[in-house]
């Protein structure tokens, strides 16, 4: 059985990237003679969570509660997840490449003697179990053997695209509520602050994002691309320039050392694309990039680009919504 | 304060800003051209351990597991205030997270026993070359201590138990704090602090500064790596809506087939 770490939103839903990791999940059952499909989720499930990932050909959507569970806990919620493993017999366990994700499977890999793979983008076989994962922010790929059982690994942002099965699976809930001993919520997040409501605390869910980098030029010219940025709906990110020279917070940059973004559209204004921003926004479905330089790494890897002083053009595209009859 | 002895983990990385290369082999990054650094997770992480040692009168140590070359790493930590470094000698992509944690462990093992404790273990979150996110985790568990991942800041406090931990970090559903007893593990990210430069005092200091050198305690085992490859390249595809402002009615085009403008109430 393949056991798949879902983690949920603020309301409940599956994530994105959840689902991606559930696709990917049944490719390799499909590889690996239809081996069942099952999900493990810390909390609630939902009707609609369960009948979501019943369209996702879920088996199984192992439901974790209980006290040892109830803050977050990277030994904790692992041991859970494990004590799922157990019951369930799986062979493979995964989840999506993100810092809970990431953080909880290298728990499981070393708490069952596995080796963990980070950021899969697909496999190649499987015996030998060998990944394709990316390193140096994406801008190489590692082939790794996974040899050991449980396989553990988590899945790369849009490494799939996330679609719901042709057959569904039979979606049933089973409920568990195992113990967790003592020692492993040692390290649990004992308070958690709501992102102050001015913060780009949803920049890495943001279905549009508006980048700005050094091209800016300075810490009071953001107003037109703040600008656009709400008449889009969405999210501002910026480059670690920015924010290395006070320019921006921290919270808003995006790249290796910064949030990671997938949105439907990223529109990076005066980015010129550097590999460590890269690394933060390369799942962007459409990028859309204003720049200055027609051979920035930025421009020949958008979708689209417009060439030239973004201080002219973005004024000239909000004009442009407006007079269209948009507004924020 | 009671004074803690911190320890901070670094890695020598290629810096790597456009193009990456990779050794003949497959098997690491050739970063000879673009030269060599510390992850950005890790700059932080020494800033970290240098305040949480200053703060109570402890001391940071840093260590890294590395070729010969590494030292500079280990002295540009020394410069801003680390005040002892241990060179676990070894090439640094033969050795996996499972190896890393092991070798770190029996540094902590063998300073505590000679009297000096690391009640605190900094590393960076993960590498920025090797990407594998689980050396500190691992870490935690061969020394079988606590672990908090992913923190921007990390201060120690008094308590009537004895030392805490407290690490604040980004999660999910916003800002998390973690308060756990020493000893213990955090990993950190970048964005808590600002790395100070060092001073030139700071730097002549640094290369007198002895440095411990180490053998591994065990061949590395590796990371199952089969080989590494570049991404073929992508031929760009870009589509140019024009330039200057005239191009704003093309890219607005673009944004209504994209679905992603809301519809005013007056329509023009």
């Amino acid at each position: 059985m393949i056991l798949t770490l879902v983690e949920t939103d603020l309301e409940g839903a599956a994530t994105e990237v959840s689902l991606e990791a559930v696709t990917f999940a049944r490719d390799l059952s499909a590889a690996g003679n239809g081996v069942p499909v099952d999900a493990v989720v810390v909390g609630e499930v939902s009707e609609d969570l369960r009948a979501e990932l019943a369209a996702y050909g879920v088996r199984t959507v192992h439901q974790v509660g209980g006290e040892g569970v109830a803050a977050y806990s990277g030994a904790g919620w692992a041991s859970a997840i494990l004590t799922v493993r157990e019951a369930a017999g799986s062979v493979v366990v995964m989840a999506a490449g993100t810092d809970r994700g990431n953080e909880l499977m290298a728990h499981v890999a070393t708490r069952a003697g596995a080796s963990m793979a980070a950021n899969v983008l697909s496999f190649s076989g499987l015996a030998p179990f060998v990944v394709t994962r990316q390193v140096v922010g994406g801008a190489a790929l590692e082939e790794m053997n996974l040899h050991q059982r449980p396989a553990v690994f988590t899945v790369a942002g849009h490494a799939v695209e996330a679609k719901p099965a042709d057959v569904a699976g039979a979606g049933e809930v089973v409920t568990h509520t195992p113990t967790v001993a003592p020692e492993d919520l040692v390290a649990r997040v004992v308070s958690t602050a709501e992102p102050e409501p001015d913060e780009s605390g949803a920049l890495s869910a943001a279905k549009v994002v508006v980048g700005a980098g050094r091209g800016l030029g300075g810490p009071d010219k953001f107003g037109d691309v703040l600008e656009l940025t709400e008449l889009l709906g969405g999210a501002l990110g910026v480059s670690r320039v920015v924010t290395s020279a006070g320019w921006r917070p921290h919270h808003e940059q995006v790249g290796q050392t910064g949030s990671r973004i997938s949105p439907d559209l990223y529109v990076p204004c005066g980015i010129s694309g550097a590999i460590q921003h890269w690394a933060g926004c390369s799942s962007a479905k459409t990028i859309l990039a204003i720049n200055s330089d027609a051979e920035a790494p930025m421009v020949t890897r958008a979708t689209y680009a417009v060439i030239g002083d973004l201080h002219e053009i973005v004024p000239a595209i909000n004009a442009e919504i407006r007079r269209r009859g948009y507004t924020a | 304060m009671a004074p803690v002895g911190v320890l901070v983990c670094v890695k020598r990385v290629p810096d790597i800003t456009e193009e990456v290369a990779l050794t003949a082999d497959g098997q690491s990054v050739d970063g000879r051209r673009a030269g060599f650094t510390m992850s950005a997770h890790e700059e932080c992480a020494v800033e970290l351990a240098v305040q949480v040692a200053g703060a109570g009168g402890g001391d940071a140590t840093v260590l890294t597991i590395g070729d010969a070359d590494a030292v500079e790493q280990l002295r540009n930590a020394l410069a801003v205030g680390c005040t002892a470094a241990t060179h676990v000698l070894g090439e640094p992509f033969a050795f996996g997270p499972t190896d890393v944690a092991r070798e770190i462990a029996a540094v902590v093992r063998d300073h505590e026993s000679s009297g000096r404790a690391h009640e605190l273990v900094l590393l960076g979150n993960d590498a920025a070359d090797s990407g594998d996110f689980q050396v500190g985790i691992r870490l935690a568990y061969e020394l079988g201590r606590p672990v908090v991942n992913g923190a921007s800041t990390v201060a120690v406090e008094d308590t009537p138990e004895g030392p805490v931990v407290v690490a604040v970090g980004e999660g999910p559903e916003g800002q998390e704090t973690y308060r756990v007893p020493l000893p213990a593990v955090v990993t950190i990210r970048e964005g808590g602090v600002e790395p100070r430069y060092p001073s030139v005092p700071g730097r002549l200091k640094a290369k007198k500064v002895p440095i411990e050198e180490r053998q591994p305690t065990a061949d590395p085992t590796g990371a199952g790596r089969v080989r590494m490859t570049l991404p073929p390249p992508t031929p760009s595809a870009v589509q140019i809506l024009g330039e200057g402002p005239e191009a704003a009615p093309a890219v607005v085009d673009v944004l209504e087939k994209l679905g992603v403008l809301t519809p005013g109430k007056v329509t023009p």
